[in-house]
């Protein structure tokens, strides 16, 4: 990292319009200082002369307007982060929604897929798998195609295992996927009903009506005019009684949506009871 | 290694540190007056899952509003402010705090880096800058991005350090304006204008 960026805030600016005037691609609510540093670092990665020349790509050159779009979102991601907020989805939020002839759940920034698959690990534990729909959705269809793959890294699994046990896992980890070389490939029957969609939370409408809508640490990227935006948003997707899990640092106090929501004890998850 | 020049209205005051650095803290914070016109956000490495242990340790220690950070938070003077673990902490050009969980860098999130560097850029020569004890390189290239903008770099003096690496390392490699002894540093605090 350069410690003057060759980044400048005038720069950022002229891409992000660029972007939605030739690409339709909204990133203007997007808080400025992560996107300058991931621009910045992309600039620098890929040694651009200059940043006419850097624009000029972006605008010019359709597969590495992609590449930037995929470089300055953040994919990182990982399979049953917070074990506690995945216990709690265990104990007491999908058991709830089971009494329910069918369950849809909406996984909006679903990144690579890792909470997918651990969302799909627990139904199938739960023996919900069978009558659940996963709507994992992305802007970024790049991480959508690699999340399909359900392969991820060997050198993850030792992690993804502790995690998984900490949650309340009871199984051994490994019987969910088959080790070749550095990847661990997931059984089949865990994406049987997982669905990997492209959806842009900026400028894209509620699609169905769920239960359960998980999106964790993707507001923490927008400012807050957009996070109240993507929370009516959920609001307006959300049946009654359903639950909405946000990030660890992450909230619906001070939204307009904020009276109709009953925090769960410990946890980011609120449930809609207006 | 002291030097000459009118300091500016300091409006931040940024600690970074990693192992070694909360004995330091602890020892710190208590000398240091609650009535400063500055806030002091705390950026150190430890574990994750730990989340509300060290804002409540350190706010025995000072009578100063001690929290952990909130995305999105307005940055108040008079207030003592903890970087989340396992997440990056930046300051905005508005000073505001933002949050983001991109790659570990230096092997750590949060990293002192992206808070010096961010930090530099919206508080420029009214920002100080002071890198702990610790055993790797964090910290290193934000304290030269903040001195590219004209902010002040301060290190703990490595010899009082329980880790010298990393304000030694910043010794190295930056144009350091403050080599500070555990003791130094509370009277140092109190003295910013």
């Amino acid at each position: 990292m350069l410690e003057v960026p060759v980044i400048q805030d005038e720069h950022v600016e002229i891409l992000l319009s660029d972007l939605l005037e030739q690409y339709g691609y909204d990133f203007t609510g997007y808080s400025r200082a992560s996107l300058k540093r991931r621009i910045s670092r992309l600039y620098t990665l890929d040694k651009a002369l200059s940043f006419a020349e850097f624009r000029y790509r972006i605008s010019d050159d359709q597969a590495y307007f992609k590449r930037f779009v995929e470089q300055i979102t953040v994919n990182v991601t990982e399979m049953f982060r917070d074990p506690s907020f995945f216990r709690t989805l265990r104990e007491e939020v999908l058991p709830k929604l089971g009494t329910y002839p069918f369950i849809r759940i909406w996984l909006a920034g679903c990144s690579t897929g890792e909470e997918a698959y651990s969302i799909s690990i627990l139904l199938k534990e739960l023996n919900l798998l069978h009558k659940s729909l996963i709507y994992a959705t992305d802007l970024n269809p790049a991480v959508l195609e690699k999340a399909a793959q359900s392969m991820f890294a060997m050198s993850q699994m030792k992690q993804y295992s502790e995690n998984y046990i900490l949650s309340g896992g009871l199984k051994d980890f490994s019987s969910y996927y088959t080790a070749s070389y550095s990847l661990a490939k997931f059984n089949e029957d865990l994406k049987s009903k997982i669905i990997f969609s492209t959806h842009n939370l900026v400028s894209d409408h509620s699609f169905n009506e769920f239960q359960l809508i998980l999106c964790r640490n993707v507001l923490i990227y927008f400012d807050r005019d957009l996070q109240h935006n993507v929370l009516d948003l959920f609001d307006n997707s959300l049946e009654g009684l359903g639950y909405l899990a946000l990030g660890s640092k992450e909230t619906v106090d001070f939204s307009r949506i904020a009276k109709r929501y009953k925090r769960l004890p410990g946890e980011k998850i609120w449930r809609k009871i207006g | 290694m002291e030097k000459d020049r009118l300091m500016e209205k300091c409006k931040a005051l940024i600690i970074g540190g990693s192992a070694g650095s909360l004995d330091v803290l602890l020892k710190v914070l208590p000398v240091v007056r609650p009535d400063i016109s500055f806030p002091i956000i705390i950026v150190v490495h430890r574990k994750h899952g730990t989340d509300s242990l060290l804002p409540v340790l350190l706010s025995t220690r000072t009578e100063m509003r001690v929290k952990e950070v909130d995305e999105k938070e307005a940055i108040l003077a008079g207030t003592i402010y903890v970087a989340p673990s396992d997440y990056h902490l930046l300051i905005e050009q508005d000073q505001t705090f933002s949050l983001d969980y991109s790659e570990k860098i230096n092997y750590s999130r949060p990293a002192i880096d992206a808070t010096f560097q961010t930090a530099a850029e919206v508080y420029r020569s009214q920002l100080v800058c002071l890198l702990l004890s610790g055993s790797n390189a964090d910290g290193v290239s934000g304290l030269k991005s903040v001195k590219a903008w004209g902010g002040t770099a301060i290190i703990q003096d490595p010899e009082t350090a329980q880790v010298a690496y990393m304000p030694a390392q910043a010794k190295l490699n930056v144009q350091i304006d403050y080599e500070l002894s555990i003791e130094a540093i509370g009277d140092f605090i109190n003295l910013l204008p």
